[in-house]
């Protein structure tokens, strides 16, 4: 902290002035807090979890009981988002279905980068053969598009959402691994891992307590926008029938249902569909946001 | 050029021989028996011996990986459980609808991505610039599955505009040629097929083309403003050059480098998204074939197209190298 406390006058003395530290974290807040698009983003996403987490008091129904005298109806004061083909409730069903989404996405875009960080971090840091075996693998992994990896996984093992989210997790693993090995190439050279080494750290202390957390902000960044990414796939693989089982509430499987009725109940396809749109905006507009902040941190 | 051509070429090949070893593994993938997983619980035991002889899953680990590569170098990629027809064989009478499906989404997206990008890029800060942005973060958020039946549910329900499904009408005569229906089309003067094809072609290659567009215009508008900022294009204007000319023969040609990649990985994503509108949009491609196949549990089909389709993704890649170092100097000498 600076202070300064100038003379204004005989005998006198000015307020004290203290000025806060300027960190680069902090400066990186101040240019989020002013980024309108990352607080409407940030605004979006705050939102969807908070009705996904209070889904047992927002929703209207039990996203599960059917009422089949009042199947496809429209919206109306009862059913906010209308009904289903089985008469069940689609805002209580999106509700839930927010759980679903969001923990797959945020689970698997976690198990992703645990795991790509782990193997990013080991072959920027080794080099060698090491880095050969495992950028090689990464590269094998990333020959296939994201979308059909995970497809052809969860048809292997088995639809539900278990496999889903092992699936996407396991898609996401090269693209993090690739992000974290190019910023230990750049880190392993800095003055402070030459420092650590002279005192005597082992490799292991080195990498894992010196290298990786310094890392970590374009791994952060990622992540953010791929948890959009991952709530996709997610519900690609729903749609598709491999990802939640009935009667789970899943976007992607309303989607299905939904779209047998679209000349007649239009909004059982309308309303999961938004849903997922505004999830991965408010990830994509916050993660744009958090990048823009940290870029100039990421540059130093 | 040449010595950079054969580096990259030789650096695909362990990465085509780890794909074809994953692709391998995924029958090995199937929980429990894969027989019967395949043919289901009913099947008699003379059935599952029969597909674990054609399957080689009654041989050691080892000997199905040699004679899975000897098959592959046969191009024999396997038979189908259900019709026991060469995957091959069924894939190439569905490939024409799914080739000519992803070109045009490839074309639109393109065409109006990289059109969008420049005039955002060169109108930095103004309406043309804020729409660009917002259609690109839309287009990227919006799942293609729920656009796709958006489309649907505006042109073709409410409006009646465009057909919802097929490839053609049912009335509609077609003696295939070549397999693609315009081209053929076209040979064969038919105007009338020309435009059912391209009536019933619209709305999938839409819905395919919009994520593509929206990152081809992102992409586009990043590297126009990267470029706009160098020396020479200042130099171009001191000279009194016009603002199209700079833009395009100066300021789009060097950023265009990028642009080219951009929109040859495209192709990764046409791939995979089409297994989604295809199934949307009853689009008899190799998309909907695969979707097919897992509910029917005709593993062999879904492990060879997932072979066939990650080739072609390598290969495009390389591709997209082999442009680049064409188009930048710089890059075959590294």
């Amino acid at each position: 902290m600076t202070a300064m406390a100038p003379v204004t006058g005989v005998g006198m003395r000015a307020p004290l002035v203290v000025r806060k530290r300027r960190t680069p974290w902090t400066d990186a807040w101040a240019r989020l807090r002013r980024d309108q698009a990352a607080l409407v983003g940030f605004g979006l996403l705050f939102t969807m979890i908070l009705l996904a987490i209070a889904a047992p008091l927002v929703a209207t129904h039990d996203p599960l009981d059917q009422e089949l005298l009042k199947r496809l109806k429209p919206p109306s004061a009862e059913f906010w988002f209308g009904t289903d083909d089985l008469g069940r409730d689609v805002f209580s069903r999106i509700l839930y279905g927010g759980r679903i989404s969001l923990r797959v996405g945020i689970t698997a875009v976690i198990m992703g980068t645990t795991i790509g960080a782990f193997l990013g971090s080991v072959a920027g840091y080794a080099g060698g053969w090491v880095d050969s075996v495992i950028s090689r693998a990464m590269e094998i992994v990333l020959a296939f598009p994201g979308t059909l990896l995970a497809i052809a996984v969860v048809a292997a093992r088995g639809p539900g959402l278990e496999n889903t989210l092992l699936a996407v997790g396991l898609v996401s693993v090269p693209v993090y691994a690739r992000l974290m090995r190019g910023s230990v190439l750049s880190l392993r050279e800095r003055e402070f891992v030459t420092a650590a080494r002279c005192l005597g750290a082992s490799d292991r202390r080195i990498l894992f307590q010196h290298i990786l957390p310094n890392g970590l902000t374009p791994l952060i960044v990622q992540a953010t926008l791929g948890i959009a990414g991952a709530i996709v796939e997610a519900a690609a693989l729903g749609f598709l029938g491999l990802g939640a089982q009935p009667p789970a509430p899943e976007w992607g499987a309303m989607l299905t249902d939904g779209r047998n009725f679209l000349l007649n109940a239009p909004w059982a396809m309308i309303f999961p569909g938004l849903a997922i749109m505004m999830t991965v905006l408010g990830f994509n507009l916050f993660g744009d946001g958090l990048r823009d902040a940290l870029d100039p941190q990421m540059k130093q | 050029m040449l010595r950079f051509t054969i580096r990259r070429v030789i650096e695909t090949i362990p990465v085509l021989l780890g794909v074809v070893s994953i692709v391998f593994m995924f029958i090995h993938l199937i929980p429990g028996d894969a027989a019967l997983v395949l043919l289901g619980e009913r099947a008699n035991e003379a059935s599952l011996t029969r597909i674990r002889a054609q399957l080689g899953l009654d041989q050691p680990l080892y000997v199905q990986y040699g004679h899975y590569l000897g098959s592959l170098a046969r191009l024999d990629i396997g038979k189908s459980v259900r019709t026991n027809r060469p995957v091959l064989d069924e894939a190439m009478g569905r490939f024409p609808a799914t080739i000519e499906l992803a070109l045009s989404a490839l074309l639109i997206s393109s065409v109006v991505g990289v059109t969008g990008g420049i005039v955002a890029g060169v109108g930095r800060g103004r309406m043309p610039d804020h729409f660009a942005r917002v259609f690109s973060l839309l287009g990227v958020s919006i799942p293609i599955f729920w656009l796709g039946l958006v489309l649907i549910w505006v042109f073709a329900v409410q409006l009646h505009w465009l057909p919802s499904d097929g490839r053609l009408a049912a009335t509609t005569k077609y003696a295939p040629q070549t397999g693609f229906v315009m081209i053929d089309a076209l040979i064969q003067g038919n105007s009338r097929l020309f435009f059912d094809a391209l009536s019933h072609l619209t709305l999938p290659a839409l819905a395919l083309s919009t994520v593509p567009m929206a990152v081809t215009m992102r992409m586009t508008r990043s590297a126009m403003l990267e470029v706009l900022r160098a020396d020479y294009i200042r130099t171009a204007r001191s000279k009194g050059l016009r603002e199209r000319v700079i833009t395009v023969r100066h300021a789009f040609k060097n950023a265009s480098l990028p642009v080219v990649t951009t929109i040859g990985l495209q192709v990764g994503f046409l791939l995979s998204g089409a297994i989604l509108t295809e199934t949307i949009f009853s689009w008899p491609g190799i998309g909907r074939w695969v979707f097919e196949s897992i509910l029917n549990r005709d593993y062999p089909i879904v492990q060879g197209m997932s072979l066939i389709i990650a080739v072609i993704f390598v290969v495009v890649n390389l591709i997209v190298d082999l442009v680049y170092g064409a188009l930048d100097p710089r890059i075959n000498y590294k």
